[in-house]
């Protein structure tokens, strides 16, 4: 198989209050023989709020994210459901409105770039089960996940509005998304089964209505404690930061413990690949999570 | 004749009568589906050939009465619209029925929907305008005037998306998508006065726009594709505009962000937070920050990221806003 190579959408948590993602990210990147080639004159998302207040600018910013990736003749890898829902509807928009295209291309100019549509948009979870496959992952596993029990959290930007990342991401349905479920069995581990696997993690709220957020989250890791799993696994570096960072404060909400490990998925299919544990930033975890 | 296929589905089928029972139960129903079968051919036949007491609202037939939504495997559907054999394609051959609301079930798949309505009727969902009684001749509006609405006025007032929303579920209060999406409907009409009382409404804190979660449940859950999240992006787009942005921790959260790209590029995570809660309100994340800092979360304002090329996006900011935040 020819080596897969990406413009690769960092974002901003990585470099920040996530490190541990980028170092996953990279660690099973290298593993794979991934090339991931930064997309350096990249600039935040704007996460779904920057729209609300000045769409337009939000959408010249986006566009302006994916020329760069146009430039280099690269598809996308985000490693956020938030950067992978600005992109992708960004290019959605953009895609199916030549008015509005001409609108932004316009702008564009006056900084000597065009969107033209070429580059696909895709999270990283995809680019592994799709492109570089399910069963070649699983062929490379050193440590099975054997006595593990993991619920798949999907967390809601990768997975909806399902016309947006169409398949991108896989076709995945927003109602019974599997790509989780499946890259779990693949490592040898067991995918817990509970109703909120699709659900909202409740971070876009966290400043203005942290009451919302808090019984959101808890929720979801009360249904994956019931369904006894052992930890759980997230794509998105927001959902993490919510149920890992805040988990104490989720518990005062709910009154109720809801403490359970939270790993990124990238950090799960590197233990999986024997990867040290150190190499995939665990120990920034605020949730402890060991792995023998 | 040609013969039809047909597939063998069970339905679970949620039970209870608010009057007799305890508790709800589910029971079983199994039929030979036809392809044209849609879930509403399903409740009939419970009903016409099962069990005469089983009860479920419905209508039109036609997609356009918005009575009988119900949700499968928790997904939320219009019954008439939605055919089994697509059902069948997502969740396989066992299919579970249940109402909208469990907690508000009345009986099997009625539920009361007072708090769906009394929400819905808090955004004066109505056009507030100066008509003469008895007009001469129509109001004709354009075609661009009507472009406008974006398709909102199709809007059957199911529920669907209000029953998925997981803010409306935790927060009482808040008026949820479907009200939101008819306040736009108003507020984009070229004929209605009542647009900042509307934007007034749906900018308090804790019932208003600023309580949307951002999940895309009610995007989903629309049975006519009207994405209410999208409206609801407008009215935060409107309240801007109209200059009637509140200084609170909501709208310098979504302001944040563009003062960040414009320094760094990227999202200043430490300073959106102090930006958006300000000097004081700040300080009730020192313990998460404590936390954080001890983990290797939090990165000094020196070791701040930048992007490359900011000369474009300061460029680009400054021709392509289209509103200010005082």
């Amino acid at each position: 198989m020819e080596n897969l190579k990406y413009a690769f959408f960092v974002g901003c948590t990585p470099k920040q209050s996530t490190p541990e993602l980028m170092q996953s990210t990279l660690a099973i990147a290298r593993e794979f023989n991934i090339e991931l080639v930064e997309l350096v004159e990249a600039t935040c998302c704007g996460a779904s709020h920057m729209q609300d207040y000045d769409d337009f600018l939000s959408l010249v910013l986006n566009a302006r994210n994916i020329c760069y990736a146009e430039k280099r003749g690269l598809t996308i890898v985000t490693v956020c459901n938030t950067c992978q829902l600005n992109l992708a509807t960004a290019k959605y928009r953009l895609d199916h409105d030549e008015k509005l295209k001409n609108r932004v291309n316009d702008k564009l100019s006056e900084v000597g770039l065009e969107y033209k549509g070429t580059s696909e948009i895709k999270h990283f979870l995809y680019a592994l089960i799709d492109d570089y496959g399910i069963d070649a992952i699983a062929s490379r596993v050193k440590k099975p996940l054997k006595d593990l029990y993991i619920a798949p959290f999907y967390g809601c930007h990768n997975i909806r509005p399902k016309e947006v990342h169409g398949a991108s991401n896989g076709n995945e349905d927003p109602y019974r998304p599997t790509s989780l479920d499946r890259l779990i069995t693949a490592l040898g581990g067991h995918s817990v089964e509970y109703e909120h696997k699709n659900k909202c993690c409740g971070f876009h709220v966290e400043l203005q209505a942290p009451k919302t957020a808090n019984k959101i989250s808890g929720g979801a890791m009360l249904d994956a404690i019931e369904n006894r799993a052992d930890t759980m696994v997230t794509p998105c570096p927001l959902c993490h930061l919510r149920l890992d960072v805040q988990q104490k404060n989720i518990s005062k909400e709910m009154g109720e413990d809801v403490s359970i490990p939270i790993l990124h998925m990238p950090q799960m299919v590197g233990l999986a690949l024997g990867i040290e544990p150190d190499k995939l930033g665990i120990k920034h975890n605020i949730t402890k999570f060991t792995f023998a | 004749m040609k013969k039809y296929d047909t597939k063998k589905v069970n339905f679970k089928v949620f039970r209870f009568n608010k009057d007799t029972d305890r508790m709800p139960y589910y029971q079983s129903y199994s039929f030979d589906v036809a392809q044209d079968e849609v879930i509403l051919d399903i409740l009939n036949k419970i009903k016409w050939e099962r069990d005469g007491s089983f009860s479920y609202r419905r209508s039109c037939r036609h997609g356009i009465c918005g009575s009988c939504a119900i949700k499968v495997n928790n997904k939320p559907v219009l019954s008439c619209k939605e055919r089994v054999f697509d059902l069948i394609e997502i969740f396989g051959y066992e299919l579970v029925l249940e109402p909208q609301d469990i907690k508000n079930a009345i009986k099997d798949m009625v539920i009361d929907k007072e708090r769906f309505w009394h929400k819905y009727s808090s955004v004066k969902p109505f056009l507030v305008a100066n008509i003469e009684a008895h007009p001469k001749s129509e109001y004709i509006i354009s075609q661009k005037e009507a472009d406008r609405l974006e398709e909102s006025d199709y809007c059957i007032q199911c529920g669907n998306c209000f029953f998925a929303c997981p803010s409306v579920e935790v927060n009482g209060d808040y008026i949820g998508p479907a009200a939101l999406l008819k306040a736009f409907r108003f507020n984009v009409d070229v004929r209605d006065n009542a647009k900042r009382d509307r934007l007034d409404i749906v900018n308090q804190e804790g019932s208003g726009v600023w309580d949307c979660v951002k999940c895309y449940e009610c995007a989903e859950a629309c049975p006519k594709d009207l994405s209410p999240i999208d409206k609801i992006t407008k009215l935060h787009n409107q309240i801007f505009e109209e200059n009637m942005a509140k200084d609170n921790v909501a709208t310098r959260h979504a302001v944040g962000f563009k003062d960040s790209i414009e320094k760094h590029g990227f999202l200043d995570e430490g300073e959106l937070v102090r930006y958006s809660e300000g000097n004081m309100g700040v300080l009730k994340h020192v313990p998460e920050a404590i936390h954080m800092f001890k983990n290797g979360k939090l990165i000094m304002p020196w070791q701040m990221p930048k992007s490359q090329k900011l000369d474009e996006v300061d460029k680009l900011i400054k021709s392509c806003s289209t509103v200010k935040f005082k």
